[in-house]
């Protein structure tokens, strides 16, 4: 049979998303990223917010950022919402918990998702303190609203995130949310490369994380 | 013995009788030999000897199915040095078997395989939305994997 030798030269080590909080958003209502998201991914649209799905959405200020909370803040950090999602924690609390190793650290820093392996017992659900995962409560067929070959759906009795899209990474295409924005505001890229996007947008300002002092090492940073 | 007659009638009848699953079939014309399936157009060559796939082709698929997944191997190397990308809707169904329903399915079929749920998530892409039918009515209420 075929075999295969794993070279990680050149390869990247920590694949992290910055979303620059100064570009995202400015238009009202945009939502391309997660439209991108949804279509690449044949994420179900679920009217009933207790069985609903989601890999990236909007939060407010004060719901994203716990921490960060100020009384008087000035109107971004008030009123404007702020795109979240799975942050792909270099300790992640989710992966110390599934039993099944259905989600793992993958060496370039993605945390990855076996549907495969999945049995549906939600500890990762308990352990993520973002709220980045969801589960098939229903079978998510029916609510898919375009559906596509390209990826496969999940079928009802697993959870699901984000996997920074590593079916497209592996083709050399950036992930879907990034190549839909307009506003350039999602930069994907390794942080221990000084060259990249991501070190670039963190150095052309302040970033924060969310809830950082849980010491889950967020890999996804929003510039503010 | 001069009950010989009715005894002979009753045998026959009883043969007759028990025999019926092989009257249905020959009235339908079922034989032996198998479904016919068809076959690829495209290529004539599959990713692996058509002796093994007969056999094993579950367990190729669960191998790129770790491989895909779990190492981040998206392509594989076949026999004589050919290449497929690691993906059951993509390489197996859009690139070679393109009729699930004319391949897969026939054996699958005929065997009476209840296994291969791949195609719970996995998407045919010959059927559109038609592929959405519902786990519970199939699998009979047991919806836990």
């Amino acid at each position: 049979m075929a075999g295969f030798v794993i070279d990680r030269a050149g390869e990247p080590d920590c694949q992290a998303l910055v979303v620059d909080a100064r570009k995202c958003l400015r238009k009202e209502g945009c939502d391309l990223c997660i439209k991108a998201c949804r279509r690449s991914h044949n994420i179900p649209e679920i009217s009933d917010p207790g069985h609903e799905i989601k890999w990236i959405w909007k939060e407010s200020f004060q719901a994203a950022f716990v921490s960060e909370q100020s009384e008087h803040a000035n109107a971004m950090f008030r009123d404007q919402p702020f795109v979240v999602l799975c942050n792909h924690c270099e300790r992640p609390p989710c992966v110390r918990v599934c039993p099944t190793k259905a989600t793992w650290r993958r060496e370039d820093g993605i945390v990855m998702m076996d549907w495969h392996r999945c049995i549906g017992c939600r500890y990762c659900i308990a352990a993520c303190p973002y709220g980045s995962r969801s589960f098939n409560w229903i079978d998510p067929r029916p609510h898919v609203k375009h559906l596509t070959s390209e990826f496969p759906t999940r079928s009802k009795g697993v959870v699901e995130k984000c996997t920074f899209c590593a079916e497209r990474l592996v083709q050399g295409k950036s992930p879907a949310c990034v190549a839909a924005c307009e506003a350039n505001a999602l930069l994907f890229g390794d942080l221990e490369d000084p060259s990249s996007p991501v070190r670039e947008a963190l150095r052309s300002g302040y970033a924060i994380r969310r809830k950082a002092e849980l010491g889950t090492m967020p890999e996804v940073y929003y510039v503010v | 013995m001069r009950d010989r007659g009715w005894i002979a009638v009753g045998l026959l009848m009883f043969l007759g009788v028990v025999m019926v699953p092989a009257w249905y079939n020959l009235a339908a014309g079922r034989t032996a030999k198998g479904p016919s399936l068809k076959l690829s157009t495209t290529e004539k060559e599959c990713v692996a000897p058509i002796s093994y796939m007969k056999t094993s082709h579950m367990k190729l698929l669960a191998e790129w199915r770790d491989l895909a997944v779990r190492s981040n191997q998206r392509t594989y190397s076949a026999q004589r040095g050919r290449t497929f990308a690691i993906s059951l809707t993509g390489t197996c169904l859009r690139q070679c078997h393109t009729d699930k329903a004319e391949f897969c399915d026939r054996c699958h079929a005929y065997s009476g395989v209840q296994g291969p749920y791949c195609w719970d998530c996995h998407v045919d892409p010959k059927t559109a939305f038609a592929a959405a039918r519902p786990i519970d009515a199939r699998s009979g209420g047991q919806d836990w994997r």
